[in-house]
């Protein structure tokens, strides 16, 4: 058991973990935040992406103990209050989900992706999101949602 | 995954005598390789030491040679201004490696050792005279790379950073697995003052080598042209679900073409 100390959606955590715990679990189990997703064992689906200390990462693909001191974000430190993130409510505008398994990670990846670019073509948001994959193939709205949350952000 | 415990030390000497210890230790650099591989059971340390605090993310430049260090992630070396001004080639290569989330964590330096055969650096280390420092000596690329998912490292040894001579002219291309995104067949140009050196990873048997066929050509003249009547033989190249060997043979040469005509017009 090690003891870590993280900041998730601005809050801090001291808790004890195995070294062998993944970062998603921790996340999930002993933080319950279940918004963050396990959608595959090989690294290549990205319903698990969080962000740490600001970067885009696989949180199925990292120790939690590797995230000592390292600030979080998750899907559910995205909303203010009752208000949607600009991503979330594009998507959610533009049907962006089916059944919504992906949607933490392609949100958490796509906002990333988007940061400072309000021009992004469509190919590059196709591109950008390779690591993440919809089961659903719902990517024709998913991409319409990204693309509309980046234009957003000029207007703003 | 089986339990192990965690150390980062915070030093490189430390970093391998703690590896000395025993070989149920192992380092993790990125982890975007061996973190799968322990989830999956398919590996079991007892102590695994990540590479985080050991210093080895510089960039720099020197007399016409570029010295990455072993923990600069894929992101750093796409974004770095020195790279792209002296060899655009490496920012283009490191720029398609798998996904956005696998840039931010894999190193240069856990890719060269896992010499995976269908990872994209190996060519590149190969076709630019690599020089790999470790924490035992220096070892040339040919020698570096032995077979697949194998290197000359030995168990206690762990790699600091790449050296890699300037190129008058390079590009790196690859025809992705649509499904993985590693290289189904990548191919490193570049041209050097008195030679040409061209890399081929993802097809051979025994991982990346260099082309001479392609190389011979292009020393006569360095344009997509001269490849026009190359035909390779499959022999010694891969043949698996996602390509033949004879696949994989005619994307070697139309890879180089791509690559040539890259390089050139930059
Ligand atoms: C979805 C996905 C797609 C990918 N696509 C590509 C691709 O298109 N092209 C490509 O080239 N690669 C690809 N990769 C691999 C990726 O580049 C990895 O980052 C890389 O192979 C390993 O680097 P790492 O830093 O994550 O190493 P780790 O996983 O930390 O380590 C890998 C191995 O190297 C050893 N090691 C690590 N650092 C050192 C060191 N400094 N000295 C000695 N030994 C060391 C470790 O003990 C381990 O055995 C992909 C990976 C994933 C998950
Ligand atoms: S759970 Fe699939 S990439 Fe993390
Ligand atoms: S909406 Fe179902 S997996 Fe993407």
């Amino acid at each position: 058991m090690t003891q870590v100390t993280v900041t998730v959606n601005g809050n801090q955590h001291i808790k004890d973990v195995s070294d062998n715990m993944l970062l998603v679990d921790f996340i999930r189990e002993k933080l319950a935040l279940t918004g963050t997703h396990v959608g595959c064992d090989t690294s290549q689906c990205g319903a698990c992406v969080i962000h740490v200390n600001g970067k885009s990462l696989k949180s199925c693909t990292m120790l939690a103990v590797q995230a000592d001191g390292c600030d979080i974000t998750t899907i559910e430190g995205l909303a203010v209050g009752d208000k949607l993130h600009p991503m979330q409510q594009a998507f959610h505008d533009n049907h962006g989900l089916q059944c919504g398994f992906c949607t933490p990670g392609m949100i958490m990846s796509a906002i990333e992706l988007i940061e400072g670019r309000p021009d992004i073509s469509e190919q590059e948001i196709r591109q950008g999101l390779e690591g993440n994959l919809c089961r659903c193939t719902g990517y024709q709205n998913i991409v319409k949602s990204v693309q509309a949350a980046a234009t957003h952000s000029q207007q703003n | 995954m089986y339990s192990l415990t965690y150390i980062k030390p915070d030093s490189i000497d430390k970093a391998a005598s703690l590896l000395a210890e025993s070989d149920e230790h192992k380092v993790v650099s990125g982890g975007m390789t061996l973190l799968p591989t322990l989830k999956q059971r398919l590996a079991r340390v007892e102590k695994l030491i990540g590479l985080e605090d050991c210093g080895l993310n510089n960039i720099a430049l020197n007399s016409g040679i570029l010295t990455i260090g072993a923990m600069a992630s894929h992101y750093d070396v796409s974004h770095s201004a020195d790279i792209n001004a002296k060899n655009p080639a490496l920012v283009e290569l490191a720029s398609h490696i798998g996904d956005r989330q696998v840039r931010n964590r894999g190193t240069i330096g856990g890719s060269l050792a896992n010499n995976d055969p269908s990872a994209c650096y190996p060519a590149a280390v190969m076709a630019l005279k690599g020089t790999i420092l470790t924490t035992k000596r220096e070892i040339e690329a040919e020698e570096f790379f032995v077979d697949l998912f194998e290197t000359c490292l030995e168990e206690d040894e762990i790699i600091k950073s790449v050296s890699l001579l300037i190129p008058e002219a390079a590009a790196y291309e690859k025809f992705p697995n649509p499904a993985s995104r590693y290289a189904m067949v990548g191919v490193f140009v570049a041209k050097f003052p008195s030679e040409i050196r061209v890399a081929v990873t993802g097809a051979g048997e025994n991982g990346v080598y260099r082309c001479s066929e392609i190389e011979h050509a292009l020393s006569n003249s360095f344009s997509a042209d001269s490849l026009s009547d190359i035909t390779l033989s499959a022999e010694g190249l891969m043949s698996d679900i996602h390509a033949e060997a004879d696949y994989r043979a005619h994307l070697i040469v139309e890879m180089a073409r791509r690559a040539v005509n890259k390089a050139s017009s930059r």
